[in-house]
């Protein structure tokens, strides 16, 4: 049985009545759409790339607390960054949501991002943590727009139908 | 429970014994994350009583054998009971005739084998379908996929703010390419019961023939395919009580006789040889290769189940259920009801303001209790009220007063959580 309770944590929450990074940037120089359509959760990503490092980053779109709290969180964990450190944090992320990483044995760089490790037990919801990480490599490797369902995303989590 | 004797077999009482009857579904004493699971997830599937999961067993454990084929004792029995089962929701749904009742794998099949063997074959470039808004996927993808192939339009009837199909708008639509119309009899997001008799009625007055997509409305009412007038009516055995894999399509002989094979095989022939194959009657003309038998006569034993206690006992306990819990939400602050028609199934689409369904979901799952959340497959309704999704509680006659509370309780913590 899945700890929910542990999934709807006080940050998670905090991150989406507050989400960071909300909003359009004035002159991003890579944007990414993310959706997942079966359940309807949508979000544009802006990214401000200044060489190999994330500049500035902003994101804004309707969806699930999950999906909202993770995409504020990573915005706010990549700000700074660089490309490289964003590229191995979306890995990191995606095995964690999806069990492949256990992030209490292994060395890992997702510091507070382990909140969302109890979608693990939440096939369905797996999507919705994943989508913002998934629309930020889409943005990193320009591609106009990215969705949960595509067969070719490396990012594509194998589960079921949300 | 009591241990008497089933007092239903000898005189119907008007209300439901809830709990004699849950004490005929194993799994509604299973706990979920400790707590008693609530199932309120009908809509989308129905439970099975152990009297079905019993014919099952006793159908594996001692005839089955392919239908339709050898002389062999087993062959027989399991051919019998197939066509009992055909014979059993024939009379369910009050048709003319058993070959009238087709076997699929579900509505959605259902809804496809008339696209198939009816549009395919009859409608042509230019020519119209009337569909409505409410409608189900199953009864509008497989109508675009005919228009695609034949350059046949689709119209759609619209609906109000509570769900309700404008009946005016729907006349309107009517002129001399009007050629079919497909209509669910209630809608599986909101609970809206269609008028659908005298929607039959209108089209057939302009010699257009009518399916009814009963996949919702079977499990909760009389069906009376001979006092709609329906041309075809499908429904699934899953919603039912019985297993999946199953279902059925009603169609008037005279239409079935003039329709061509939806899918071809065996069973389906009288002779085959290079040269010409001969198709075979209604109904194997419509069911090419070994059917779902087991799951078929688990369907009749699923309807046995229900005519005991009763359609109309069943509709009356789901009504109240649906009245109950529509005025607990009515009056919870920051809950929206989608889907307010005066006529209504037992379906519950709501809102939580500044909750995501998906967070409801999850959360009312951590208190046992199962509901749906999305878009239930019908797009064009959330399109309509502007939302991507609902949560959706569906009641079924096992449900209990008792569960419509913890619904509410479920919906007061998720509230909290979100304060």
């Amino acid at each position: 049985m899945a700890d929910t309770k542990a999934l709807y944590q006080e940050v998670i929450l905090d991150h989406n009545r507050k989400p960071r990074n909300y909003g359009r940037l004035d002159h991003p120089s890579h944007k990414a759409e993310g959706h997942n359509p079966l359940c309807g959760d949508h979000l544009a990503l802006a990214l401000d790339l200044q060489g190999e490092r994330i500049a500035g980053i902003a994101f804004e779109g309707e969806s699930c607390a999950i999906c909202k709290a993770s995409a504020s969180m990573m915005t706010a964990t990549v700000k700074g960054k660089t490309r490289e450190d964003a590229e191995t944090l979306i890995r990191e992320f995606r095995e964690m949501a999806t069990g492949e990483l256990d992030c209490g044995s292994y060395p890992h760089h997702l510091g507070r991002l382990t909140v969302f490790a109890g979608v693990r037990d939440l096939p369905t919801r797996v999507k919705c943590a994943i989508l913002p990480w998934h629309t930020l490599r889409a943005a990193i490797h320009s591609q106009a727009s990215t969705s949960t369902e595509s067969e070719a995303d490396p990012m594509h989590a194998p589960i079921g139908d949300a | 429970m009591t241990a008497s004797p089933s007092p239903r077999r000898l005189a119907p009482a008007p209300a439901l014994d809830v709990e004699r009857i849950r004490a005929d579904f194993p799994i509604l004493r299973l706990k979920v994350g400790g707590k008693p699971l609530v199932y309120l997830d009908n809509a989308a599937s129905s439970q099975m009583p152990q009297q079905v999961i019993d014919r099952l067993l006793r159908y594996q454990t001692s005839q089955h054998a392919n239908i339709h084929r050898a002389v062999h004792m087993l062959s027989e029995i399991a051919t019998a009971e197939y066509e009992e089962a055909r014979r059993k929701i024939a009379r369910f749904v009050n048709a003319r005739e058993d070959r009238e009742v087709i076997f699929t794998s579900g509505t959605t099949e259902a809804i496809n084998l008339v696209m198939h063997g009816y549009g395919r074959k009859f409608l042509g470039a230019g020519d119209e379908i009337i569909l409505t808004t409410l409608e189900h996927h199953s009864n509008i993808v497989p109508w675009q996929m005919l228009c695609e192939e034949k350059g046949a339009r689709i119209r759609v009837v619209p609906i109000n703010d509570a769900g309700e199909l404008l009946i005016d708008e729907y006349e309107k639509l009517f002129n001399e390419r009007t050629k079919f119309v497909g209509v669910m009899q209630v809608s599986n997001a909101l609970g809206t019961v269609n008028p659908v008799k005298s929607m039959i009625a209108f089209a057939h007055a302009r010699g257009v023939p009518v399916l009814i997509d009963g996949a919702q409305a079977a499990p909760h009412m009389n069906i009376d395919v001979q006092d709609l007038d329906c041309d075809f009516y499908a429904l699934s055995g899953h919603k039912l009580c019985g297993p999946t894999g199953i279902g059925i399509l009603y169609g008037k002989a005279a239409l079935l006789e003039r329709m061509q094979p939806f899918k071809g095989g065996g069973d389906m022939i009288l002779s085959v040889s290079f040269e010409k194959t001969v198709y075979n009657t209604v109904p194997q003309k419509f069911e090419a290769g070994t059917p779902p038998i087991a799951a078929a006569i688990g369907l009749g034993a699923a309807i046995d189940y229900l005519s005991e206690i009763g359609m109309g006992a069943i509709a009356a306990h789901e009504n109240a259920l649906l009245d109950y819990a529509t005025a607990q939400l009515e009056r919870m602050p920051g809950v929206c009801i989608i889907g307010t028609a005066a006529d209504k199934a037992a379906v519950l689409s709501f809102a939580l303001q500044g909750v995501h369904p998906h967070d409801a979901g999850t959360l009312l799952n951590q208190e046992g209790v199962a509901v749906r959340t999305g878009h239930h497959c019908a797009q064009p309704v959330m399109q309509r009220f502007r939302i991507p999704a609902t949560s959706r509680a569906s009641f079924a006659f096992y449900n209990s007063m008792a569960e419509v509370d913890a619904l509410v309780a479920g919906i007061r913590t998720v509230q909290k959580v979100f304060a």
